[in-house]
């Protein structure tokens, strides 16, 4: 059993949320150079290049990259072999995002569902744990805008429909949002389970590094699928007509019930933010 | 041919018919933020027949919530939201003589007749480009409602603001336009 005080979670989320608002991952920068080379209209060739230019000036003046520095979701993996000592685990991340939020000078966008009444702090994150194998924790503090979320969808369809059905729902879903979740987007597609695990995979599915393809053979060859199929909309980016309307598909599957088959696509905007802790 | 403009508010009828789908914009001068939460309490100031805090004739409203100014700077990142969250609003102020709207993403079909009918533009800034956009920001304070936040009506000097005229006052559409162009799927019915 391996003891981890929770002050070093509060610290490392805080840091984190910072990080990940500021700077730019290396595997997005080199997904929108390949998007800018790749890019035929002249308008999405502009997009592209002010897109490089934003995340530099972010970078050099520690300003967020884009005003909407999100809901922070936290994927927690929590090692089974660790004991977490100090105090509440929850309470240690929710301290890391309104430290990291508060001192990091980034915008609070919380609020009450119904009064709209701000919190004040950005807080509450929405975290989702896992339990694995092991005497570590791995923290990923992911922020997520609210323009691209709104054009989210679930779906539960008749298992009947198949992949064609799936398909449609995802290219659907991405022509339905057109230009309003600031693409190029990043599309993250769960399969299966129940209603909310499709929810879960699906912005589960956004953590995998751009540019990797999927593991599983299959999946990164229905991904290619997809990712060809959203391209041809056309939508293009900011949705000015082009052809890299997604950078990527990801994709994450598990079994489902005999009566259903759920989809659910998590659309992800260009400012594909997140950064990883581990303790 | 898509030409660029510069424009300062307050913009007359003449300004705003002068601009096509696809112009580049530069605004510089004085403009004003506002989202859902600040258009809600416009439209219930107007309800209760109480003035506004700032002028709209021929002004230009910007859709955004910055984030807070780190010191010695003038604000923080400071890019487009998406419009179609103050489509309700919008006829009521494009009545009352707004003349440009900035924010990114589509416009209902409603909104799009109502800039029409008298005579205004929806402008794209790019989103996601706060960072950028903000190098544009000479000057910003906060005039109204500064209970919301973010949300706070802003009043925003800005200096050669860019952005592209997405819809104009013919009602035509530039994402329909330059989508059509580069789809290869069949058209949505």
């Amino acid at each position: 059993m391996r003891e981890i005080e929770v002050a070093k979670v509060t610290q490392g989320v805080k840091q984190a949320a910072i990080d990940a608002n500021y700077e730019a991952s290396a595997d997005l920068l080199a997904a929108l150079a390949r998007g800018a080379a790749a890019e035929e209209s002249e308008s999405g060739r502009e997009i592209f290049r002010q897109l490089l230019e934003n995340a530099g000036i972010a970078r050099e003046e520690r300003v967020p990259m884009c005003q909407d520095c999100g809901l922070a979701v936290v994927f927690v993996e929590l090692g089974q072999d660790v004991h977490l000592v100090g105090g509440s685990f929850e309470a240690a991340i929710q301290e890391g995002i309104r430290q990291g939020y508060g001192e990091g000078y980034l915008r609070k966008s919380l609020c009450h569902p119904l009064t709209r009444a701000n919190t004040g702090d950005n807080t509450p994150a929405v975290i989702h744990t896992e339990i694995v194998p092991g005497d570590r924790l791995k923290l990923t503090v992911v922020p997520k805008g609210g323009g691209s979320e709104n054009m989210s969808r679930v779906h539960m369809l008749k298992p009947a429909e198949g992949w064609a059905g799936i398909k449609e729902k995802v290219v659907g879903t991405v022509r339905e949002a057109g230009p309003n979740p600031c693409p190029p987007i990043i599309v993250g597609v769960g399969i299966g389970g129940s209603f909310e695990q499709a929810a879960y995979l699906s912005k589960k599915s956004l953590l995998r590094e751009l540019g990797l393809p999927n593991p599983d053979p299959e999946l990164a060859r229905l991904e290619e699928e997809l990712l060809l199929a959203v391209n041809d909309l056309g939508i293009g980016p900011q949705g000015l007509g082009g052809r890299i309307t997604a950078l990527a598909v990801h994709l994450l599957m598990q079994q489902c019930h005999i009566a259903s088959l759920p989809v659910a696509v998590n659309i992800q905007c260009h400012a594909s933010r997140h950064r990883e802790v581990i303790l | 041919m898509p030409k660029t403009v510069k424009l300062t508010p307050p913009l007359t009828n003449e300004d705003v018919r002068n601009l096509e789908i696809g112009d580049k914009v530069l605004v510089s001068g004085v403009i004003y933020t506002a989202r859902d939460a600040a258009h809600k309490r416009l439209l219930d100031l107007l309800e209760a027949g109480k003035p506004l805090p700032m002028e709209l004739q021929g002004q230009i409203l910007y859709y955004v919530g910055p984030s807070p100014a780190r010191p010695g700077r003038v604000i923080g990142a400071a890019g487009p939201t998406t419009s179609y969250r103050m489509d309700s609003f919008a006829p009521t102020l494009l009545r009352l003589g707004l003349k440009a709207m900035i924010g990114k993403g589509k416009r209902s079909p409603e909104v799009i007749a109502a800039m029409k009918e008298y005579q205004a533009v929806y402008l794209g800034a790019t989103g996601g480009a706060g960072a950028l956009i903000s190098r544009c920001i000479k000057d910003a304070r906060v005039i109204a409602f500064p209970e919301l936040g973010p949300e706070a009506i802003h009043r925003l000097e800005v200096e050669d603001l860019p952005a592209i005229v997405i819809n104009d006052c013919e009602g035509r559409d530039l994402f329909e336009i330059g989508v059509a162009r580069y789809r290869r799927s069949p058209a949505p019915k």
